[in-house]
C-alpha cells in the first residue's frame, strides 16, 4: 500500500431507516492518490454510504476519521470544509450558464466588488489543462451546448479548482456511450495522479477494473471485501456482489 | 459535435467572419437573443410608415419614445423575475399603489413631494419583501400570489384614492420627465457620456483579460459595437433637437425621461453582468438545484428578485402618472401584460435564466410600435390588443422552440 495513514477511514459505520439495517458496520479506507471503487448491488448501501460522507444524511453509529483524526461530519458544509466534494450522477451544473460560470459558482473570484472574469477563465483553463482535458473546446461554451460526457468532465473539473482532497463520484459512467466513458475515466485517473483521493459508484465492473486502485464490495449492508484491483478478477468481484463469496477478516 | 480538440480555447479566438459565423450558428441552434425584436422593429417601422405618413415624424418620434419608456421600465422590472422563472403579474399595480401612496401622502398629509415620492417606493419594496416571502420562502407559486396581489391592490388604490378620484399632480419636477426636454447640447452630452462609458468598459476588460494572458475577441468587433452605437445615437439626438412642435411655442431636444432610463438600464446591466448577485440570479434561474449546492442563498436572491421588481415598477408607475399629469384609481392595471409581452418579445426566456435588459427595452419598442402604429392608422383599440397577443404568442412559441432545440427541456 503506497500510503500508510488513510484519507478517509470509517469504523463501524452504522445507519438503519426504522427497522431496516442499512449500513451494519461498515469498516471502508480510503487512500490518498488512489481511485477506490465502491461497488454492490442495487440496494446494497452505496449512496447512504456516500450520504454520510458528503453530511447530507449523518450516520446513526461509528467514527469517520480524516487523516486520522477523527472528525463529525454534519452538513455539506462541514464535509467541504475537509474537502469532500461530491459530484452526483444529477451533476447539477446551470444550462444557461458557461463552463467557466460553472466551474467558479458559489465560488466566484472578486475584484473590486465586481466579478474578476478573466482570472476565473485562466484558473478553470489550467484545471481543465491539468486533468488533460481534450473534449471540451472553448471553456466560454454554455453548458448546454456539452454533451453529457463533456458536462461530466466540467462536474469533476470543479472539484479540481476546489482543491478538493476528496471526491466521490456517483456512477460518473452511467448514461456515457464507449468513447465518451474513456475519456471521463481517464479524467477520474488523471484526478487520483494529482493526489487526489477518489471514491467511485459503478455498476460497471469493467470501468472499475479498468480505471481503480482499490475495490470495496458492499452486500446487503455489509463491507464484503476489499481488494487490490491487480490481484483480484473479474468473476471475483462479482461473485462478492452477488454474496456467493464471502471474504475472511474484513468484518 | 467533434469531440476531438487537442487544446482549450476560450472562444475569443479567430476573426471577424469567424465570430459572424458563430452568432450565425448560434442563431440557428435556437439562441437567437434580441434578434428577431431587432428585425421586428425594422419591419414595423417599414409597414407603418408606407400604410401612415405620420408614423416616422418628429413628433412621433419623441411620442414614441417617450411612450415606450413605462414599458421599458415595467418590462425591465419583470426581467428579474422572468430571470428566475417567476412572474409578477401584480407590477404594474404595484405602480398604482406607491403613486396612491404618493398623492394621497402630498394631498391629505401635505407632505413635500420628496418624502412622499420615497414613501411610494418603500411601499413598491415592501410590497416586493411580501410577494418574494410568498413564494420563495412559504412556496406559493408566483402566479397565483400575483394574481391575488393583481386583484387586491385594485382594491387598495380604490380605498386610497376614492372611487373616481382623479388627482392632478402639481409636482413641476415630476411632470417633467416625460414633458420637459433637455437642453441641446445636453442631449449631445448624454450621448458622449454614453459612449465614452462603453468605450471605457470595453478598453478595461479588453486590458484586464490581456493582463491576465488571454486573448480578446478581435478589435474590430469593439469598432463596429461602438460604431452602430454612434450613428443610431447620432441621428436620435439630431432629430429630437429639431423643432418638432406643430403650434407656435416650439418643442425640441431629448426628452428628460431618456437619461433618466439610461442610467437605470446601465446600473440594472451592470448588477446582472458584473456582480456575484447578477451570477447567482441567473444561476437560480438556470438550475436552483444546482444554485443551492453550490452554497447560493437560493431564497435571498429570490427575494431580492421580487423587490427589485417591485422598485423598478414604481419608476415605472412615476414615469406613467408625469406623462398623464395626475394619478387615479386605475393606473397600472393594463400595463402588466404588455410588461411582460415586451420582455418575451425581446429575447427574454419565460423559463428562466436567459435575459437581458437591452432585450426588455426593445421588445418594448415592438411593443409600442404596435400600439403606436395601429392608433395612428385609426385601427380601433381592440385591433391592437389582438396583435399584441399573437406578437406575445409567437414570441413564447419561439421560446419553447429554442429550448428544445437547445436540449434543455430533459429538466421540468
Ligand atoms: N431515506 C430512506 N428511507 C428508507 N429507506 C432507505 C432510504 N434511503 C435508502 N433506503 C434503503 O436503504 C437501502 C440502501 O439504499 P442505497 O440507496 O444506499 O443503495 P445503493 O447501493 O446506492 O443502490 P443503487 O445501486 O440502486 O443506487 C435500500 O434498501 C433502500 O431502500
Ligand atoms: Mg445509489
Amino acid at each position: 500500500m503506497t500510503n500508510p495513514v488513510p484519507i478517509i477511514e470509517l469504523r463501524g459505520i452504522t445507519k438503519s431507516f426504522g427497522p431496516v439495517d442499512v449500513l451494519k458496520g461498515i469498516n471502508f479506507k480510503v487512500y490518498a492518490g488512489q481511485v477506490t471503487a465502491l461497488v454492490g448491488d442495487n440496494g446494497a448501501g452505496k449512496s447512504t454510504l456516500i450520504k454520510g460522507l458528503a453530511g447530507v444524511q449523518p450516520y446513526d453509529g461509528g467514527t469517520v476519521h480524516f487523516a486520522g483524526e477523527q472528525i463529525e461530519i454534519n452538513s455539506p458544509t462541514q464535509a467541504s470544509s475537509h474537502g469532500i466534494e461530491v459530484v452526483y450522477q444529477d451533476l447539477a451544473l446551470c444550462e444557461n450558464l458557461d463552463i467557466v460560470q460553472n466551474m467558479f459558482l458559489g465560488k466566484e473570484v472578486m475584484k473590486g466588488g465586481t466579478l474578476n472574469e478573466p482570472e476565473m477563465e485562466l484558473q478553470a483553463t489550467k484545471a481543465l489543462k491539468s486533468l488533460s482535458v481534450k473534449t471540451v473546446k472553448a471553456v466560454r461554451q454554455k453548458v448546454s451546448s456539452l454533451s453529457g460526457g463533456q458536462r461530466q468532465t466540467v462536474a469533476i473539473a470543479r472539484s479540481v479548482l476546489r482543491e478538493s482532497k476528496v471526491v466521490i463520484l456517483d456512477e460518473p459512467t452511467a448514461a456515457l456511450g464507449v468513447a465518451q466513458t474513456e475519456q471521463v475515466l481517464n479524467l477520474v485517473r488523471n484526478l487520483a495522479n494529482q493526489g487526489v483521493a477518489v471514491i467511485m459508484i459503478s455498476h460497471n465492473i469493467s470501468d472499475v477494473f479498468e480505471v481503480a486502485d482499490q475495490i470495496s464490495v458492499l452486500y446487503l449492508g455489509g463491507l464484503v471485501a476489499n481488494l487490490t484491483t491487480k490481484d483480484s478478477t473479474y468473476d471475483e468481484v462479482i461473485s462478492y456482489i452477488t454474496g456467493t463469496k464471502t471474504q475472511e477478516g474484513v468484518k | 459535435m467533434s469531440e476531438k480538440v487537442t487544446s482549450l480555447a476560450s472562444g475569443n479566438e479567430g476573426n471577424l467572419r469567424d465570430h459572424a459565423f458563430g452568432y450565425l450558428a448560434r442563431v440557428k441552434g435556437g439562441d437567437m437573443g434580441s434578434m428577431p425584436a431587432i428585425l421586428g422593429v425594422i419591419i414595423l417601422a417599414g409597414v407603418f410608415e408606407f400604410l401612415s405618413p405620420f408614423f416616422i415624424t418628429k413628433l412621433n418620434f419623441a411620442n414614441l419614445f417617450v411612450q415606450s419608456a413605462e414599458l421599458t421600465m415595467l418590462s425591465s422590472a419583470l426581467v428579474f423575475v422572468i430571470l428566475i422563472a417567476e412572474i409578477d403579474l401584480s407590477a404594474g399595480v404595484t405602480g398604482g399603489v406607491a403613486l396612491a401612496v404618493f398623492i394621497d401622502l402630498i394631498k391629505a398629509e401635505k407632505w413635500p413631494w420628496i418624502p412622499a415620492l420615497i414613501a411610494g417606493f418603500v411601499a413598491g419594496i415592501l410590497i416586493g419583501v411580501v410577494i418574494g416571502f410568498l413564494v420563495a420562502k412559504i412556496g406559493v407559486p408566483s402566479f397565483v400570489v400575483s394574481l391575488a396581489f393583481f386583484l387586491g391592490f385594485q382594491g387598495m388604490q380604490l380605498v386610497l384614492l376614492g372611487d373616481g378620484g382623479v388627482y392632478r399632480i402639481e409636482v413641476p419636477a415630476v411632470i417633467a420627465i416625460m414633458n420637459s426636454n433637455l437642453p441641446l447640447w445636453g442631449g449631445w452630452l448624454l450621448l458622449l457620456v454614453c459612449i465614452t462609458c462603453s468605450l471605457s468598459f470595453s478598453i478595461w476588460d479588453r486590458g484586464r483579460r490581456a493582463r491576465t494572458g488571454l486573448d480578446n475577441k478581435p478589435l474590430s468587433i469593439v469598432v463596429i459595437r461602438l460604431g452602430i452605437l454612434s450613428m443610431l445615437g447620432t441621428a436620435a439626438v439630431y432629430y429630437m433637437n429639431l423643432n418638432r412642435s406643430m403650434g407656435q411655442v416650439p418643442i425640441k431636444g431629448v426628452p428628460i425621461v431618456t437619461p433618466i432610463t439610461i442610467v437605470i438600464l446601465a446600473i440594472g446591466t451592470f448588477v446582472l453582468d458584473r456582480t456575484r448577485f447578477g451570477r447567482h440570479l441567473y444561476a437560480v434561474g438556470g438550475n436552483p438545484e444546482a444554485a443551492r449546492r453550490a452554497g447560493i442563498k437560493v431564497v435571498g436572491i429570490r427575494i431580492s428578485a421580487f423587490i427589485i421588481c417591485s422598485f423598478l415598477a414604481v419608476v415605472s408607475g412615476v414615469f406613467h402618472a408625469s406623462r398623464i399629469g395626475s394619478v387615479d384609481g386605475t393606473a397600472g392595471h393594463t400595463i402588466v401584460l404588455s410588461g411582460v409581452a415586451a420582455a418575451v418579445v425581446g429575447g427574454v426566456s419565460l423559463f428562466g435564466g436567459r435575459g437581458r435588459l437591452a432585450h426588455a427595452a426593445i421588445g418594448a419598442l415592438v411593443i409600442s410600435m404596435i400600439d403606436n402604429g395601429l392608433g395612428l392608422l385609426q385601427m380601433p383599440a381592440g385591433i391592437s390588443y389582438l396583435v399584441q397577443g399573437g406578437v406575445l404568442l409567437m414570441a413564447a412559441t419561439i421560446d419553447a422552440l429554442s429550448r428544445r432545440r437547445n436540449g434543455s427541456v430533459s429538466r421540468t
